[in-house]
């Protein structure tokens, strides 16, 4: 069984986010990237899992974006991965990461294709179902379990209020949370081989964008918290009621 | 021409956010001068799809296979795609929520059409077709402009208040040829807490963090909730020690809710513990450490002991109900 993971990067959790050229572009003056975490600690890491298992013969790595992001997958390959692939391509539209992944994807015959329950910066999840979509594929989103057993696939899903088990055949694409693995940290012996592992670049096809940001905002500022005495609750209620009007 | 909306139903009763969804596009609809056409899957009775009118639907198409009922995003995604071109749909509006995750990217990729995930506001159409939409976990928005024919788009839960109007959408069964391939996904068995309000639709939500200090303090904040009608949710570390189900977790890696009101108690307010609800409306803080980041980011703070305060909360909601007659 082949696997492939896809990574996108994103800014860390903790990155300040602003915006230049009149709130068009976003501002990636010191922050630090890092690998979308939900690719990172439940996809990559349940893929390494089922290798080690002897279930997954091979797992591949897929990114795509510019050189810069090139260090990001480096990092990815240092948990683990037999070889990573980027695909030189801007990745501001979901369609077309998707479209970008799917064409790489068709002639490699992988089998399972894992991807996060959204990236961190946008908050789209969009790429694995359109890349399902894209490949003709069976698609599960919101996976907090993923066993493989011969040919068939067995997942826990999200659904309103609870979970949900399903199984299903392969080939399959999977977006991975919470519960499908447990984060691992890169020890230095996968740091040293990913040095020599092959970081491939692969030329974009030729998908049009569908859409683009054409500005950002801030949210509106707090107004600055109201402090409510805790002897005089009925205040608290009754502000509730008449200013925020929420009861 | 028209606007399509994906719906979905428990047990045949079309969901909140569903409502929602036929409301948003029936503003849509109206703006460009078209109608709306809900799409039904599976099982649902006639009267509860006529019944769409009244959030603005003018017709609803009834998919009636009840392999239906389960979701397949490519059976969903089919029927939808099938829909917008018998329709000649220009917008295609579904729920960003689990369902909608699966089935509108699918629909966006097959039509190529370009698509907004999580809209918080009407599409601005004065220049183009642009949509404001959450980024950055709730640190920022986008304002996406999307530049194809048929636009996408997955209606962030809880944005508009749901006014029930008055009107009758006409029914029709539409049959696509659904195959056998497209329901390769099978149910084997379902999780569900029964009888609470879910959490990603509440309006009003009771929270506890690690200052609760443990699950057997929980009980103040289920009877704040019970009073309130409030669904309850919870920071990681406490759903990580399995104090809490994991599904109540909220947060950058938990669920994202946008309810009306939420009531934080012992939780610091980490940034990526607002990252899953500074889209609510309202936040009330309760904390004993005066400099909590979270009163920053609230509405209202209460300094003091958390088994002091909450108890003292839900006889002053007890009250004002009693006084609200
Ligand atoms: C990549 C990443 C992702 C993460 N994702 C999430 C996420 O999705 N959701 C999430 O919640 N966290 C997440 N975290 C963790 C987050 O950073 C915080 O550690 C976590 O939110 C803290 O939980 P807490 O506020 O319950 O606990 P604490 O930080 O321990 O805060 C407890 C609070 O309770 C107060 N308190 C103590 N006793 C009382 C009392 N008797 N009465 C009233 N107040 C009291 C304290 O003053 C304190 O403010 C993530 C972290 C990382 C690095
Ligand atoms: N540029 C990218 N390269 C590779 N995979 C990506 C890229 N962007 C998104 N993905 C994958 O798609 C998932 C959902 O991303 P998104 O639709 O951008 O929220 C991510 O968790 C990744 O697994």
């Amino acid at each position: 069984m082949k696997i492939l993971v896809c990574i996108s990067q994103v800014p860390d959790t903790t990155s300040k986010i602003s915006f230049t050229d009149n709130n068009t572009v976003f501002n990636g003056q010191g922050v630090t990237w890092i690998i979308n975490p939900y690719d990172e600690w439940y996809g990559l890491v349940r893929a390494l899992e089922l290798k080690e298992a002897g279930t997954a013969t091979a797992v591949h790595l897929v990114t795509v974006g510019k050189a810069d992001v090139e260090p990001v997958i480096r990092k990815a390959l240092a948990l683990g991965g037999d070889e990573a692939f980027r695909i030189d391509s801007d990745s501001n539209d979901p369609y077309v990461v998707a479209a970008q992944i799917a064409d790489f994807a068709k002639t490699q015959g992988y089998d399972l294709v894992l991807c996060g329950k959204e990236s961190i910066d946008y908050n789209n999840g969009s790429v694995g179902a359109m890349v399902a979509e894209l490949l003709d594929m069976d698609f599960v989103g919101f996976v907090s379990k993923i066993d493989v057993t011969g040919g068939a696939v067995e997942v826990s899903r999200e659904i309103d209020g609870g979970e949900e088990t399903d199984t299903c055949g392969l080939p399959v694409v999977l977006s991975c949370q919470k519960g499908v693995a447990e984060a691992r940290i890169p020890n230095m012996r996968g740091i040293m081989a990913a040095r020599t592992k092959p970081l491939k670049v692969v030329a974009p096809s030729g998908a049009a964008s569908l859409s683009n940001v054409a500005s950002y905002e801030m949210p509106a500022a707090k107004t600055g918290v109201k402090m409510i005495s805790a002897d005089n609750l009925d205040e608290l209620v009754n502000l509730l009621h008449t200013e925020a009007k929420v009861i | 021409m028209s606007v399509l909306v994906l719906t979905e139903h428990s047990q045949g009763v079309f969901k909140k956010k569903s409502l929602e969804a036929v409301q948003y596009a029936a503003k849509i609809a109206q703006d460009m001068g078209t109608t709306v056409t809900a799409i039904a899957m599976g099982s649902v009775g006639a009267g509860e799809m006529a019944n769409l009118g009244n959030y603005g639907a003018t017709k609803v198409l009834h998919t009636t296979d009840a392999r239906l009922d389960n979701l397949s995003s490519k059976a969903y995604a089919k029927v939808l795609a099938a829909a917008a071109q018998k329709e000649s749909a220009k917008v295609i509006v579904g729920t960003h929520d689990t369902t909608g995750r699966a089935v509108l990217p699918r629909v966006a990729a097959r039509l190529q059409a370009g698509m907004v995930a999580g809209a918080v506001a009407y599409p601005n159409l004065s220049n183009g077709f642009i949509v404001k939409k959450n980024v950055f976990s709730g640190k920022a928005f986008a304002n996406v402009s999307i530049t194809s024919d048929v636009k996408v788009i997955g209606l962030m839960p809880n944005t508009f208040q749901v006014n029930k109007g008055s009107g009758t959408a006409s029914v029709e069964n539409f049959d696509c040829g659904l195959s056998d391939g497209d329901f390769k996904v099978a149910v084997k068995s379902v999780n569900k807490a029964s009888g609470d309000v879910p959490l990603s639709e509440a309006e009003l939500v009771v929270s506890g963090g690690r200052g609760m200090k443990g699950p057997e303090n929980w009980h103040v904040l289920e009877a704040l909730a019970k009073e309130l009608g409030a669904a309850t949710a919870c920071s990681r570390p406490v759903a990580d020690s399995h104090w809490r189900p994991h599904n109540e977790h909220v947060g950058q890696t938990g669920g994202t809710i946008r309810p009306n009101l939420y009531i934080a108690v012992g939780i610091s307010g980490a940034i990526q513990h607002l990252a899953g609800v500074n889209g609510s409306k309202t936040i009330v803080v309760v904390n004993k450490d005066p400099e909590a980041p979270f009163f920053k980011a609230a509405d209202y703070g209460i300094l003091g002991d958390a088994m002091e305060i909450v108890p003292k909360i839900t006889e002053a909601v007890k009250k004002f109900k009693v006084n609200q007659g």
